[in-house]
């Protein structure tokens, strides 16, 4: 298993170039303030600034034509150190990156290089906009690694499918003493039951119907436990199943406090089928049942689907769950959390994790923007983490207080290049609503 | 045939940088393969440009090596020093090795890299030299420039240079002898070697370039040498230092091409099937010609050798090589200069530089069509890695060229973070 690292990201957009970084890290490396020391280099002008930083290379060239052996990546952190005892000063390295992480510090007459201060960047803190973050997600990803994966290698879903990631990642995580009941949608559409009489996972697998997964599920849970058997009752649904005709069994065992974990991988449509809408399509969206142009809907003229999304999950907490949260793919270290609660609040009660999931093939975006499309999101307000709990209400887990205006997400995709100006202030007006409406959950349970 | 021929997948000749990187990237598509390096030297692998750092006592001899015995172990490879290759047998699939063994491959790296060109002066044979390309060279040299008191240096590329610097340092008295008429001729243009020439003279060497030798005889000293000219000088340390040439006498018979060295194409193969070659023995397609060049520098021996690999272990990932772009980087007592992409000015091309004789920092740059095609620096730092990408991409400069001659530091970086981040 090859091991991912923490790293140190950069966002240009709120960068607006005020070299504070670079005096922090000039001061905690050099003891001065002397920026053109600084490891980490803000270079541009006006308002278009970048970045030159050792990006801590998998294949680095830097290491390669080192002729003294003086630099090196280490396995566990993934960092390329530098070994002043070995260096020879010859500034090879400085030819073979091609990325100026690595240069010349003129005062000292060695090379210097970002050594993420052993895992404490100074950088990071001293920015006063957020614009650097000290990436750590890395973690989570080798421990995974550690886990086995419980599907078959090779399911059938579309390029890019967040689905699959996360539904690799739930189970790796949820582990082997699992009964998975997964409806009909993208979940058994690209293999979880399998085909030719062997299932895509290696733990029980089931196909209920639409209509009463959780029922089922309740029902298996029960039998397990009356023979005496733990075991993780793991639903993974679609927003389509559990917000529509699943519904009521939905509801029903959430009320009754059925001891199980039901996912929603809600990606707002049945997009398994052809991409229909869901009572999850939010309000303007494409989908192949709310169509764009002009006649197209029973000779009418139609612009994308005409009513607002469905709020599931704070629906769900009007059950008084066990647990409820919301998640995305682009906040991993989030999500592994509420997965984890999620998992313990599964034995006592009903717990419930809705996970904002886009759809490349559905809202028509390129294959790799998956998890820009998710991060824009949530930076948007356009959906937001919080979980929930009986005992301690509501509490955003990424609170933004800044949020962008929501066109950074309606313009990622496809499904909603058609909007017109009335259409895209009535989302805005509605991610605001939603915003204010959540935040009141919020604070009765902090204030109240 | 004899009974059983030992076989190997994968034999790569040489232990040093484009054989190093061969190996990481067949590991990288093929981790199983069976893979056998075979090299002339005794020791673990290390690179010849650190060894002027081992001649002036930087580096301790016992430090240099790139890999250990633990890594080929890891990485399943049987490495094996004191085992040159002899004769190459390409018709049969199969190398004979120095001591009369034979060893069957499926595919072959030759990364056997150069040596010291040795010029034929009369008597050269009658007199004991130095040269620097092996550690035990280098351990040699470090022991009898701590007994020198008067130098001689013969070629004042950057090998004799950094040779003479270690020699000025121990105290010695050291005179440079170069054909040309200017130093590291190749790398610097004459402003540049004009500096450090310079430099040289303030710590006390001398330097006599325009000059040839024509006769060497053995003297009390050491050496006596004769030049052109008719002077004469004694030596009780000469070094030979006048270039270098391939290493690749065993191709005798073998039907592979070469010229001045293995010819190779752009995935680094040989005129032979199953055979490749990488580094300073190859001459593969040069970025600046159409016609195959040597460029036996470090970095692109890597990369060289990284193309190879990849080729030999089938990897569909390979990317082809795009022409050698010459690079130097230099210091010299505490200086530093760095040149980055061809020294000539194409047709029609455009040369800017400038000069602050306070500071001693030169920059000239070279441009054609808008486009960097060379960019040599003394005492003035940029980033050598971002000038090669904009030289290799072709990026057109001709918006930005003022800027990035006033602060080629900082306006390649922009460039660069626009461009290829
Ligand atoms: C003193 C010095 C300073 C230098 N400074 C610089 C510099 O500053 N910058 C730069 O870019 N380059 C520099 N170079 C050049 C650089 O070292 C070479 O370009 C680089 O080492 C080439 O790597 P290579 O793998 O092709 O060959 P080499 O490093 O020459 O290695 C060849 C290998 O093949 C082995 N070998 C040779 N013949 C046989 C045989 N018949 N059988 C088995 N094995 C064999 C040798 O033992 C060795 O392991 C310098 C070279 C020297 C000598």
């Amino acid at each position: 298993m090859v091991r991912a690292f923490n790293t140190i990201a950069f966002d240009a957009a709120k960068c607006d170039g005020c070299g504070d970084c670079m005096v922090a890290c000039a001061q905690a490396k050099t003891g001065t303030d002397d920026i053109a020391r600084s490891r980490i280099q803000i270079v541009g002008r006006e308002k278009d600034f970048e970045l030159a930083l050792c990006r801590q290379c998998a294949d680095p060239k830097c290491v390669t034509v080192c002729p003294a052996g003086a630099l090196g990546k280490d396995g566990e952190t993934g960092v390329i150190g530098w070994d002043a005892s070995k260096c020879v000063d010859c500034l090879l390295c400085t030819v073979g990156c091609a990325y100026a992480g690595i240069a010349l510090d003129e005062v000292s007459g060695h090379v210097s290089k970002c050594d993420t201060c052993d895992g404490n960047p100074a950088c990071v803190p001293a920015c006063p906009h957020g614009a650097l973050k000290y990436i750590t997600t890395a973690n989570i990803y080798n421990e995974v690694g550690d886990w086995e994966d419980l599907f078959a290698p090779g399911l059938a879903g579309c390029q890019g499918c967040n689905t699959e990631l996360l539904m690799r990642h739930t189970l790796r995580r949820v582990g082997p003493d699992t009964v998975l009941a997964t409806p009909p949608g993208c979940v058994p559409g690209m293999g979880s039951v399998g085909f030719n009489g062997t299932t895509g996972t290696k733990v029980p697998v089931f196909h209920p119907l639409l209509t009463n997964t959780a029922a089922m599920l309740a029902g298996i849970k029960r039998q397990y436990k009356r023979v005496g058997r733990e075991i993780n009752a793991l639903a993974i649904a679609g927003d389509g199943g559990a917000s529509d005709v699943g519904f009521q069994s939905l509801s029903g065992a959430a009320e009754r406090g059925e001891q199980m974990l039901f996912m929603v991988v809600d990606n707002e449509g049945y997009m398994n089928t052809g991409m229909q809408r869901s009572s999850c399509t939010p309000y303007g969206a494409w989908t192949s049942t709310t169509p764009v142009g002009a006649g197209c809907s029973a000779g009418m003229p139609s612009q994308g689907k005409t009513q607002d999304a469905k709020n599931l999950p704070l629906i769900m907490v009007n059950h008084r769950c066990a647990y409820v949260a919301t998640a995305s793919t682009a906040y991993m270290e989030d999500l592994y959390e509420k997965l984890d609660k999620a998992l313990l609040a599964s034995k006592t009660g009903f717990a419930y994790l809705h996970v904002y999931s886009p759809c490349t093939t559905g809202w028509r975006f390129p294959t790799h923007q998956n998890m820009e499309v998710a991060r824009k999101a949530v930076e948007t307000n356009f959906v937001m983490l919080w979980e929930f709990t009986p005992q301690k209400g509501l509490r955003f887990t990424k609170p933004v207080d800044d949020p962008l205006p929501v066109t950074e997400y309606l313009k990622v995709m496809g499904r909603f290049r058609h909007l017109s100006e009335d259409q895209i202030t009535h989302i805005q007006g509605k991610v605001v609503e939603n915003a204010k409406f959540v935040q009141r959950f919020s604070e009765q349970a902090h204030g109240g | 045939m004899d009974q059983a021929m030992e076989q190997t997948k994968y034999l790569i000749v040489g232990s040093s940088h484009a054989a190093l990187e061969a190996v990481s990237a067949i590991r990288m598509h093929d981790p199983e393969g069976s893979l056998t390096v075979v090299t002339r030297d005794a020791h673990l692998p290390y690179s010849p440009t650190v060894l002027p750092y081992v001649v002036s006592g930087k580096s301790a001899p016992e430090r240099i090596f790139l890999r250990d015995d633990d890594f080929f172990a890891r990485n399943k490879v049987s490495y094996r020093p004191k085992a040159a290759l002899a004769a190459l047998h390409a018709d049969s699939n199969t190398a004979e090795l120095a001591d009369g063994s034979h060893l069957a491959y499926e595919k072959l790296l030759l990364a056997t890299g150069a040596s010291p060109a040795i010029p034929p002066i009369p008597g050269i044979d009658t007199v004991s030299y130095h040269v620097l390309r092996t550690l035990d060279d280098a351990l040699k040299l470090r022991d009898a420039i701590a007994k020198s008191k008067q130098a001689v240096v013969l070629g004042a590329g950057l090998v004799g240079m950094h040779a003479a610097e270690n020699l000025v340092k121990a105290g010695a008295s050291v005179t440079i002898v170069e054909m040309s008429d200017q130093l590291t001729a190749g790398y610097f243009d004459k402003v540049a070697a004009q500096m450090i020439e310079q430099a040289f003279i303030d710590n006390g060497a001398k330097i006599m370039t325009g000059n040839r030798v024509v006769r060497l005889e053995p003297s009390p000293v050491g050496a006596k040498l004769t030049l052109e000219n008719g002077t004469t000088l004694e030596a009780d340390l000469l070094l030979v230092a006048t270039g270098v040439k391939p290493e690749m006498a065993y191709l005798n018979g073998s039907g592979v091409e070469h010229g001045q060295g293995i010819l190779v194409d752009d995935r680094m193969q040989t005129s032979v099937a199953n055979v490749w070659a990488a580094g300073d023995c190859a001459q593969a397609r040069g970025f600046f010609t159409d016609t195959q060049v040597m460029n036996a520098i470090l970095p692109d021996a890597t990369v060289q050798g990284r193309v190879a690999g990849m080729a030999m272990a089938g990897d569909p990932g390979i990317k082809e090589y795009p022409g050698g772009v010459p690079l130097n980087t230099y210091h010299f007592f505490g200086r530093h200069a760095i040149s980055v992409g061809s020294s000539k000015v194409p047709e029609g091309g455009e040369v800017v530089t400038r000069f602050d004789e306070k500071t001693g920092r030169y920059l000239k740059a070279i441009f054609q069509d808008g486009r960097l095609t060379g960019i040599f620096g003394v005492n003035e730092f940029f980033d050598g890695g971002v000038m090669c990408q904009l030289i290799l991409r072709r990026i057109d400069l001709t918006d930005v060229k003022e800027r990035l001659l006033a602060n080629p530091l900082a306006v390649g970086r922009e460039i660069m973070s626009k461009t290829w981040r």
